[in-house]
């Protein structure tokens, strides 16, 4: 128990010592942070009415970042999974890091169901023994999931770390178990992610069992890309070296993933656009605009540019083994995803409305704000995982003799 | 229009959970619910949950006691179905009192169950539609629904789609696509003709019924299998034993998913509070029916549960000028209702998403 204060001290005051560019990084988040607060605040006196959404189209922004994370949440495991399946060596030195963007981004998640919720004071009504658990509602088993997920992270991870800290082994027995379903459970998430608007006939758009596959294609290019941009800020702002072996393949996954998911897209506007019956609206209205109404045309095709694009460059030996140029591409694949998932999945699943009518969504300023806080709370969370697990594997944060001693 | 009392309704026995029959709350003054208030702060008190912290702050900031206990007390009530009689009756007096402060007249919000043998069901001659929208006027009178003026604010349950007629033209013979080439892989000789639910609400024109047009009213359709019900994580919204699907205000956390699942746009959600003139506030309420909703909650037609219960038809079937609504007892041989489906065309909307309306379209 005392060593476990220890740890979390030890833990806390290497976090806190920084310079400067630290505090002034943590601070702008922090900044962003505090206006989240507030729209918070107001959407919860006002009512979502401050927001873009209506009657008609009532997931809009957070819904969308909330599809999109789930996804980054489950895009860890392609660091896990090489590392612990595979025995890569490369991967095995950093997967406490993915570890760490699992619970990073479960947290978002949370964080966005809060801001989505028209009544987040009522959350308690979905957690037994005083609300109700509904096994028939995909929303209760994505509750569940991802609950389940982030508990798995955070023991797994912060397990590893424990151990690295206090030099003990660590217990093969019920780790590497843990860790095998904590590989399987990465994919669970975003399934039942993808089964929450799968399941909705009344929505063609998405009433297709391609969305889980498309899901996880996409996820697994979104998540390691931006494990990459991490590991290169790492790489460059710390004393930890990240090999590049491990950089390789998650660049080949990317790749790899990307492609698959840019191939599903194609194949959906063949087999919807082919046959344009009423149920083709939605994609047509996402890239072509309908009854004059071409709000989400431009995301749209940024969209496919950034993901192509990225494509091509991953493909191009010249970028994907140059280290300066390989963020690029990530950083495209990220956004593209980001719009494609998000805005572009989202929005024309409710245009036009079951009745037929053609709306259209703009996000409000206040939305802006409130997704950029909830990233920012990400990031400032990230930040602190990645440093407090950075101090340890490098041995900054080590269990001190007197405690040693003690033992 | 017709006032007559429907026979199907009429014939059955008498509400079977019995409820002192009304509601005024000057009569039920004396039995406030300090009690309830305790026990339910008790009961939630282990757990941190910012609707506590609201609850406080609404303790705080509210001059009017009652009003800020009811609510403070309402926060932790129990979903509508698992309640005992006594804390239905209890959150039942509850929400008369805070209506009443509210609005400042006599509120009752009725809390009487499904009736036995008794299955609504509700039958509609598009035929006959004008496209007039009494009904949807009637229904926001009766219904308390929000009345404000910003985009969000207005909520109408029933919407009447506007279908052009649609013509084929000889002039159009040679148009088809690709344009220009005469008739290649299609035609386009034709004006949208009776398309299904390409329809439009947003229509006002000098007279109704128009030339040019056919009307189709649209609400929400009771299914017997509602995928809005089995989407509801927490359980709020549910088939009532007598047929309706209808949604415990105070349990619904706003997630909107049911909105997304319902095939028919039947679901609405309030955007912020609902603005409801006092003067216009109808004091005759079900707890599962037409009592103010609160901000963030999802609402949709119940069949007024405050009158079909009492024996009376919906308001949308009593204000119908031209009697192309029809609403009764399934059970009943008898009744109008089924008296149609047994002799008449009849269809449903989106019959192959199994959904088993119990709202019928027919036609002579």
């Amino acid at each position: 128990m005392q060593q476990l204060i220890r740890f979390a001290t030890d833990y806390i005051g290497y976090v806190l010592k920084g310079g400067t560019r630290f505090y002034a990084w943590m601070g702008s988040l922090a900044a962003l942070i505090v206006c989240m607060l507030y729209v918070f605040y107001l959407q919860n006196t006002e009512g979502l009415i401050v927001t873009g959404m209506t009657s008609q189209i009532h997931d809009g922004l957070y819904f969308a970042n909330l599809v999109f994370l789930v996804g980054v949440a489950a895009g860890a495991v392609t660091i896990v999974f090489p590392a612990y399946v595979y025995h890569h060596e490369g991967m095995h030195k950093v997967s406490v890091l993915g570890e760490m963007l699992a619970i990073t981004a479960v947290i978002m998640v949370m964080v966005f169901v809060f801001a989505h919720m028209g009544r987040p004071d009522r959350l308690w009504h979905m957690i037994p023994p005083w609300g109700i658990y509904s096994f028939s509602a995909m929303l209760g088993w994505d509750v569940l999931v991802l609950n389940g997920y982030l508990f798995l992270n955070f023991i797994c991870g912060f397990y590893y770390l424990w151990c690295k800290y206090t030099g003990n082994p660590i217990n093969k027995k019920w780790f590497i178990p843990l860790v095998y379903v904590a590989i399987v459970w990465a994919l669970s998430i975003h399934t039942v992610t993808a089964f929450l608007i799968a399941t909705m006939p009344s929505r063609p758009m998405w009433h297709h069992s391609m969305m889980p596959i498309r899901f996880i294609c996409t996820a697994f290019a979104a998540g390691p890309a931006l494990i990459i941009l991490i590991f290169m800020i790492i790489r460059k702002n710390t004393k930890f070296w990240i090999d590049d072996s491990a950089i390789k393949l998650l660049s080949t996954i990317v790749t790899w993933c990307l492609g698959l998911a840019i191939f599903l897209t194609l194949s959906e506007v063949v087999v919807e656009l082919y046959a344009r019956t009423e149920h083709a609206n939605g994609l047509f209205y996402l890239m072509f605009g309908l009854h004059g109404l071409t709000g989400l045309v431009p995301w749209f095709w940024t969209a496919v540019i950034l993901m192509v694009g990225a494509f091509i460059l991953f493909l191009t030996p010249s970028v994907r083994n140059n280290m300066k140029l390989l963020p690029i591409p990530c950083g495209m694949a990220f956004v593209g995803i980001w719009i494609e998932k998000g805005m572009g999945l989202i929005v024309p699943g409710f245009i036009p409305s079951p009745i037929g009518e053609v709306t259209e969504y703009y996000p409000t300023f206040v939305e802006w704000l409130m997704t950029a806080g909830i990233w920012a709370f990400g990031f400032f969370i990230l930040t602190i995982l990645l440093k407090g697990a950075i101090g340890i594997l490098l041995g900054d944060i080590k269990c001190g003799s007197t405690a040693a001693a003690a033992k | 229009m017709t006032t007559a009392q429907p026979p199907s309704l009429d014939s059955q026995q008498p509400p079977c959970t019995a409820q002192p029959a009304s509601a005024n709350p000057d009569q039920c003054g004396s039995c406030t619910p300090p009690q309830t208030t305790r026990r339910g702060f008790l009961k939630a008190g282990g757990m941190l949950s910012l609707s506590s912290l609201m609850g406080t702050a609404a303790l705080m900031t509210q001059s009017d006691d009652a009003h800020a206990a009811a609510e403070w007390a309402e926060h932790f009530q129990k979903n509508y179905r698992l309640m005992t009689d006594e804390e239905k009756n209890e959150a039942r007096l509850r929400l008369e009192k805070r209506y009443s402060a509210e609005y400042g007249k006599a509120v009752s919000v009725d809390t009487t169950g499904p009736q036995a043998g008794v299955l609504m069901g509700y039958a509609l001659n598009i035929r006959k539609c004008i496209g007039c929208r009494r009904c949807v006027h009637a229904c926001v009178a009766e219904n308390n629904q929000s009345r404000g003026t910003r985009p969000g604010e207005k909520i109408e349950w029933i919407q009447v789609l506007r279908m052009e007629r649609g013509k084929f033209e000889q002039e159009k013979m040679d148009h088809g696509y690709p344009e220009g080439l005469g008739i290649q892989v299609g035609g386009n000789a034709y004006t949208p003709a009776g398309q299904v639910l390409e329809g439009q609400f947003h229509y006002n024109p000098p007279a109704v019924p128009e030339k040019d047009a056919t009307y189709m009213p649209i609400a929400c359709m009771q299914c017997e299998k509602p995928p809005c019900v089995k989407v509801c994580p927490v359980r709020t919204t549910y088939r009532e034993g007598d047929g309706p699907v209808v949604i415990d205000y105070n349990w619904c956390i706003g997630c909107r998913m049911c909105m997304g699942a319902c095939p028919y746009w039947a679901r609405r959600i309030n955007l912020t509070t609902p603005v409801l003139p006092k003067a216009e506030m109808n004091p005759v309420t079900h707890y599962l029916g037409n009592r103010p909703r609160m901000r963030g909650v999802v609402e949709k037609c119940h069949w007024c549960l405050q009158r079909t219960r009492q024996g009376r038809y919906p308001a949308c079937v009593e204000v119908c000028p031209v009697g192309a609504r029809k609403f009764g007892n399934l059970l009943d041989p008898e009744s109008e209702v089924s008296k149609i489906l047994a002799r008449k065309n009849i269809f449903r909307l989106k019959a192959e998403l199994n959904t088993f309306p119990k709202f019928f379209y027919f036609y002579d």
